[in-house]
């Protein structure tokens, strides 16, 4: 944190060695990072266009494009590759394993060579689930739900659920190795109390991969094994209780969203401190808010369930304990905007996406609450009153978080700066393309329209019209940003070790960093977001300590 | 880099700074992927709970197709094994030669092995000859009703996964012989027995829960 690095380093991870060979067995964590972020990508382009061709096609009531059954392997694929192949790995695998040891002071993760593993197992899974979606898809929902799935779906379910099994290895690996680096690989003087809230966020998140993800893949595993030898497992005709299936599905599928989520939060916190210049306010209340999050969510996946023919007063526990996670997610919110205040604040692109995400996932977080109660549930449950909150949560929370957190760290990992109008552009655009796709669909969830139907009732076709028009907005904002990063990548100016000005380790080496990260492996001595106050005397809370 | 790690012990990797850090982040690692392993079990013990619940009287029917003494003597067998593991890893740790290392390990993995020929042989070999194997050798009628058949179903899931862990670590201690043959390990350095050791002893645990929950309870016992 003294001594400023070099603005361009001779030598740094990207050029210390060339050739495809030099990125397909490295075991640099920063470049694994970066074959997540080409294979996800991939991925999110791919699940994007089924969301595309859905849209179009719900232009019209009696439906613009395909069969019915087409349909609903467009809705499938969609959802089984945005889920499993782009939320989940999206910002703990590319910016967690490229920020971690920058972070926390390492030269890379605890275990190198199973990181690099754990890429080979989700481009394994995604081949399985590319080729499942070329050979004709899967028409279950990326819910998976027997006995359809297991005894009555003609479409290609097990290679599917192979995919989804083999991804499900790798998420326990990248965990698994998240959670031993940030416990044993901080630098000297980096204490629990000292780390960046995004590590604490992935931390958590770390949990649900290690402690959830076991329980779906042997789920999916029984269910390919009822469908491939015919044996009952979930099937009611012997025995069976499709239930069991959804109880095991959701008990991971409901800390999934946590998965989603959390790390986006994490990326948050790094971003409002350092455009607002301030110290985050109440740095342990949100560090424990994640963790108590990532609790909570293992004992509330009933709220999927409350139609389904569990016990009354097992959905009114599911309800009850559903309305505790508002309040780790709260005190969040309330924490970021308390840190906004009086801060001196500064609206580049990764702050627009930050205080889009706050404003999104508050609304997609109090719609959440409309579902958890037993009553409104029963109204909204299986409407696009669902679609809209979760996505709400997944689009504009996560993935709002994800392009923030791309945008922040781009100049780190590239070396260069991309055009910062085109940025605030294309943020602006996501914004209001997002609102315009997903809003109508609260409406149109409210007024009974349900989800997964290739058509609908003529009076709803305004709002999903609206809504399509929408979602060609999205579209051209997603695609911007992929023009200009990749054309920063060669074009752009150089970016100097600390565009932004920011605190944290990974913003004293050089950018790009050099291959073992740090010459010298730093000593902490502050804590994070140790920004010089402005007017120290205007605190009434003395929350900005002036430093040196 | 070399300088600042002067004296690089073997098997030392570079991501560490020292070397008890990387023995505690490699007995941390297996430690949380012997977590992830119980939630990978444990979905597997609650679907067999749940449905033991449900069809009680045919779980139990279905438990009497299974052979006690055959599972009472893997089960001494697999105690065993963790016995010359720790041997193993105890007499690495005390510097005796690397011939009594190996031979514990070489012992171990002759249990292994053994546990995994009885279960095949006299086990499951029986079990296909006879029409046992849901999807695979089933004969329908008589007392073969759907659930024993479900019965039988999650027997082959749960001792085949366990059967799959114990393949692999027979894998695992065939890397390890072939590392104390190569001189790797010394009384300062034998992490890879001692978490190898964590994980062979957490397949004999999951055995030791399945043993009682197939066989015993409501199982078949010699003259009743
Ligand atoms: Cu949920």
């Amino acid at each position: 944190m003294s001594t400023e690095a070099p603005a361009e380093p001779a030598v740094n991870y990207l050029n210390a060695s060339y050739g495809i060979k030099s990125w397909l067995l490295t075991l640099d964590h920063k470049r694994i990072g970066l074959l997540y972020l080409a294979t996800i990508t991939l991925m999110f382009v791919v699940g994007g266009l089924a969301a595309t061709l859905m849209r179009l096609h719900l232009v019209e009531p009696q439906g613009a494009l395909f069969e019915p059954e087409t349909y609903n392997k467009m809705f499938s694929s969609h959802g089984i590759i945005m889920v499993f192949f782009f939320l989940i790995p999206s910002i703990p695998a590319t910016l967690g394993n490229f920020c971690i040891p920058l972070m926390i002071g390492a030269r890379d993760v605890a275990f190198p060579r199973l990181n690099l593993m754990s890429w080979y197992l989700f481009v394994t899974g995604c081949a399985f689930v590319l080729y499942d979606t070329i050979s004709g898809g899967v028409d279950t929902g990326w819910t998976f739900y027997p006995p359809y799935s297991s005894l009555y779906a003609q479409s290609h379910v097990v290679a599917a659920a192979l995919g989804i099994f083999i991804a499900g290895f790798s998420s326990i690996l990248t965990g698994l190795n998240f959670i031993v680096t940030i416990h044993k690989m901080r630098a000297p003087g980096m204490t629990w109390f000292r780390l960046p809230l995004f590590i604490w966020a992935l931390y958590a998140t770390s949990l649900i991969f290690v402690l959830g993800t076991p329980v779906i893949a042997v789920t999916v595993f029984l269910l390919g094994l009822e469908r491939l030898l015919h044996v009952g497992i979930f099937d009611p005709a012997v025995g069976g209780d499709p239930l069991l299936f959804q109880h095991m599905f959701w008990f991971y599928s409901h800390p999934a969203v946590y998965i989603m989520i959390l790390p986006g939060m994490g990326v948050i916190s790094e971003l409002i401190t350092a455009f607002s210049r301030k110290k985050i306010f109440g740095y342990s209340f949100v560090a424990f808010s994640s963790l108590s999050i990532a609790v909570i969510s293992f004992i509330v996946w009933g709220h999927h369930m409350f139609v389904t023919g569990q016990a009354l007063y097992a959905g009114l526990v599911f309800s009850v304990l559903s309305f505790l996670v508002a309040i780790p997610s709260a005190v969040k919110v309330f924490n970021w905007t308390a840190t906004l205040y009086r801060g001196s604040i500064s609206y580049e692109a990764p702050m627009l996406y930050a205080l889009g995400f706050i404003g999104l996932f508050t609304i997609g977080g109090l719609t959440g609450l409309f579902l958890a109660s037993l009553a409104t549930d029963v109204h909204l449950n299986g409407t696009y009153f669902i679609v809209a909150h979760f996505h709400y949560i997944m689009v504009g929370g996560a993935v709002m978080a994800y392009l923030g957190g791309i945008h922040f760290w781009w100049p780190k990992i590239c070396g260069r700066l991309y055009p910062d109008m085109w940025a605030r552009i294309s943020a602006a655009i996501i914004f209001i393309g997002f609102n315009l796709t997903f809003f109508p669909q609260f409406m149109l969830g409210y007024l009974g329209m349900p989800r997964r139907y290739a058509v609908y009732a003529p009076e709803f076709q305004v709002l999903n019209v609206l809504s399509s028009a929408g979602a060609s907005i999205l579209g051209i904002g997603y695609v911007i940003p992929l023009v200009y990063l990749i054309w920063s990548m060669r074009y752009g100016p150089i970016a100097g070790p600390n565009p932004w000005k920011a605190k944290g380790l990974e913003w004293t080496i050089p950018s790009p960093p050099p291959t073992e990260n740090f010459e010298e492996i730093p000593i902490v001595t502050e804590d994070a977001y140790n920004y010089p106050a402005i007017e120290p005397h205007a605190y009434p809370d003395s929350q900005g300590v002036a430093s040196v | 880099m070399a300088a600042t790690h002067p004296a690089h012990p073997p098997g030392f990797a570079h991501q560490f700074e020292t070397v008890e850090q990387q023995r505690d982040a490699g007995h941390l690692g297996m430690w949380i992927f012997l977590a992830t392993e119980i939630l990978f079990f444990g979905g597997m013990f609650t679907a067999y709970t749940v449905y033991r619940s449900l069809h009680l009287q045919e779980f139990i029917r279905g438990s009497h197709e299974l052979l006690v003494k055959f599972g009472a003597t893997n089960t001494a067998v697999l105690i065993c094994s963790s016995l010359t593991m720790a041997l193993a890893i105890r007499s690495a740790q005390t510097g005796k030669s690397r011939g009594t290392v190996i031979s514990w390990l070489l012992l171990t993995w002759v249990l292994g092995a053994a546990f995994l020929a009885i279960k095949l042989r006299y086990e499951w070999y029986r079990d296909w000859v006879e029409g046992l194997i849901p999807g695979v050798s089933w004969m329908g009628g008589g007392g073969h009703t759907p659930g024993v058949k479900m019965f039988m179903c999650f027997y082959f899931f749960m001792t085949g996964l366990h059967a799959l862990h114990m393949v692999a670590g027979l894998g695992i201690l065939t890397v390890l012989v072939v590392m104390t043959a190569r001189k790797r390990f010394s009384p300062n350095y034998y992490a890879p027995l001692e978490i190898s050791g964590l994980y062979w002893h957490f397949v004999d645990i999951v055995w030791i829960f399945l043993f009682p929950l197939l066989y015993l309870i409501g199982g078949r016992y010699p003259g009743s």
